[in-house]
């Protein structure tokens, strides 16, 4: 079976309330999934992850978050974990899902 | 209970200034993430997948109505309402922001209450009995000895930097409801043929990836020498424990690769040293200790209005049988306050219950409140006769379930909903059983068992040493659902087996249903349950009924 091809967002927790947060298409951290910037390729995603170091006063703990291909540029989470940062619990109405 | 002396009082006030400063400094940039973040987990603060999370420690699980009323107050105040109690008798917040944690500290302190050493690879919160002082095969209330290991590992500047964290729990009664067995070390209070109180010291318990049962390297200690031999037991741990893998440096790796007698030679020619250094408790700790936990004024009421209303009123009488222990005062009951209401969250309360909680207590229950690992609430010292008034307040807060040790008495880590480590939900599969079990009224027809359900490989909710253990792991991105039988975690501990094949989060209830069938059939009369029925006919028959032919588990 060939191995899927995904596309990524970079995401991190916010320094002070330390909700989900994701890198917009200008280069800044929004608490919006669905305004998170898809990356297509690891490579670009993966240098930029290395420019956010410099908003360590911002947010705390980088990474890449895998996000479905598709016809869609929006984040489609692909792990279970990513989908609930996205809403927030399960078991609450909190998180995202409140503030929206 | 124990009261802050001012040494107390002046140490805690300290370490929440300190944390403040440390705050400013990382919302000003003055401190990196990778500065701050042992100074915040050294003050139980995490950041989970939604916010941060404020760890509180409940010491031995004691508290009073005070003390509840102001978590009430902090859930009103900088959280959502609620707090979640856990395995480790503490609480958790799981919603507060940077900024106002020094302050929610500040507030804690106000009651004699803090968040230190709830993390890190330290001396944690020392766990005990949740019926001490009131359990009616007790032996000696176990929070004296947890208290004086409270205060000797506060702050010890020799364990502060383990190999890893590190989890003492104590029993007062045979009858072991602190899972001792299961922890690094488990302190089982005992009497020798001459009557002496004393103590039977296990080492290298402990549930995670690695499960094991604590092992014995003392059948019976002297009293006067717990805090040396403990010492010693810390001493050698803290030489001789991995610092090169994380996964190995518990002490029951120790343990499992010295090999126990070897590793008992250590600890005893260590203690021949720490007990010779060791200066004895100082006679006015010790009086403060011993009078600390004396047994309440009891009352002499007739307990006519109990006897009236369990004849007259079957809903109480149900809650009554299911919900309340022997007492080792005639006329007294201990009451399990359930925090596993039908479709609920296991552990959580919200601040109106823990302020009925906190009433009840002082209206009824000589102030005394309780937390247990099962994560519920226990009011140790309630009259028969207050029974009735008590139970009509509980069930008025939404606390009246009738199910302690039932099948909707789970325990549930908070699991992917909210931790950052968790590979899999618990709460929502926790709150399906309870719904489907309700469903089927099948509850008090199953009886007694335990079920446990962790989010990851580390194991906080205990999935082990349940009667069936589930633990929720992570297949390509996809929550997939092990489940372990024949768990135990009383005084006759043993880790569950696997049964087999995980489950898709849609095939566990189904797979859970069939199980429980298979045991009300397979079973010799409802007095036999879950753990005995199992260890009688072994994995085979339960196997089947999880996994019958043509059913298509996923692996």
């Amino acid at each position: 079976m060939p191995q899927k091809n995904y596309h990524w967002v970079i995401t991190s927790n916010h320094l002070l309330e330390g909700d989900a947060i994701w890198l917009d298409h200008y280069g800044n951290w929004t608490k919006q999934p669905e305004s998170a910037r898809v990356f297509f390729e690891k490579n670009d995603a993966e240098k930029m992850l290395q420019n956010v170091d410099k908003d360590r006063h911002i947010h705390v703990g980088a990474y890449l978050a895998e996000s479905e291909t598709g016809d869609s540029q929006s984040f489609q989470p692909l792990h279970t974990r990513e989908k609930i940062r996205t809403v927030g619990p399960s078991n609450y109405f909190h998180g995202k899902q409140a503030n929206q | 209970m124990y009261i802050y002396n001012e040494f107390d009082h002046t140490f805690v006030r300290s370490r929440v200034k300190e944390f403040r400063s440390q705050v400013e400094r990382r919302i000003s940039g003055a401190l990196t993430e990778d500065e701050f973040k042992p100074l915040r987990l050294k003050n139980g603060l995490y950041l989970q997948l939604h916010a941060y999370m404020l760890r509180v420690a409940i010491p031995y699980g004691t508290l009073n109505s005070r003390q509840m009323r102001q978590l009430a107050y902090i859930a009103d105040t900088w959280d959502k309402g609620y707090g979640h109690f856990t395995t480790r008798q503490n609480i958790q917040f799981n919603w507060p922001r940077l900024a106002d944690v020094p302050d929610i500290l500040d507030t804690l302190a106000d009651v004699s209450m803090h968040a230190i050493q709830t993390s890190g690879n330290c001396i944690r919160n020392v766990t005990a009995d949740h019926f001490a002082g009131a359990a009616a095969d007790e032996i000696e209330d176990p929070r004296k000895t947890a208290e004086l290991l409270r205060q000797w590992s506060t702050d010890h500047p020799e364990f502060q930097y383990l190999p890893r964290k590190f989890k003492i729990a104590v029993t007062g009664s045979p009858n072991d409801r602190a899972v001792t067995r299961a922890h690094d070390i488990g302190i089982r209070t005992i009497t020798n043929q001459n009557g002496d109180i004393g103590y039977e010291i296990t080492i290298g318990g402990g549930l995670g990836r690695t499960p094991m049962i604590g092992k014995v390297v003392r059948d019976y200690l002297p009293k006067d020498d717990l805090l040396p031999y403990i010492e010693a037991i810390l001493r050698v741990y803290n030489l001789y424990g991995r610092r090169d893998n994380k996964y190995k440096a518990r002490i029951k790796i120790l343990v499992h690769e010295t090999g126990v007698e070897t590793l008992k030679n250590q600890i005893e020619e260590e203690f021949v040293t720490s007990r010779a250094n060791f200066p004895g408790i100082e006679p006015t700790l010790a009086k403060t200790i011993h009078d600390s936990f004396l047994p309440p004024k009891y009352l002499s009421e007739s307990s006519s209005s109990f006897d009236n209303k369990v004849s007259l009123d079957p809903v109480f009488r149900d809650w009554a049988v299911t919900n309340t222990a022997p007492h080792r005062k005639p006329g007294y009951t201990i009451v399990t306050v359930s925090l596993k209401p039908i479709g609920g969250t296991p552990g959580d309360a919200n601040s109106t219950q823990m302020n009925t909680i906190a009433d009840i207590a002082e209206q009824h229950g000589h102030d005394e409140i309780r937390i247990s690992h099962e994560q519920n609430i226990i009011l140790p010292h309630i009259p028969l006769s207050r029974l009735p008034e008590v139970y009509t307040k509980l069930n008025y807060a939404g606390l009246g379930a009738a199910n302690a040790g039932l099948i909707s008495d789970i325990i549930a880590c908070p699991g992917m909903d909210y931790c950052a480590l968790a590979t899999a939900r618990s709460i929502p599969v926790a709150q399906e059983i309870t719904r489907r079990f309700d469903e089927l009224r099948l509850e008090k027809k199953i009886g007694s068992i335990k079920i446990k359900i962790s989010g990851c490989i580390n194991a906080c909710g205990h999935h082990h040493v349940g009667d069936i253990g589930i633990l929720g792991l992570d297949r390509a991105g996809v929550e997939n659902y092990q489940v372990t039988l024949g768990g135990d975690a009383s005084e006759n501990a043993r880790i569950g087996e696997r049964a087999g094949p995980g489950f898709s989060y849609e095939n566990l209830i189904p797979a859970l249903e069939r199980l429980l069938e298979a045991y009300l059939k397979l079973r010799l009369n409802d007095k036999e349950v879950f753990g005995q029925c199992y260890r009688r006919l072994g994995s085979e028959p339960f196997r089947r009924a999880l996994y019958p032919k043509n059913f298509s588990a996923t692996a």
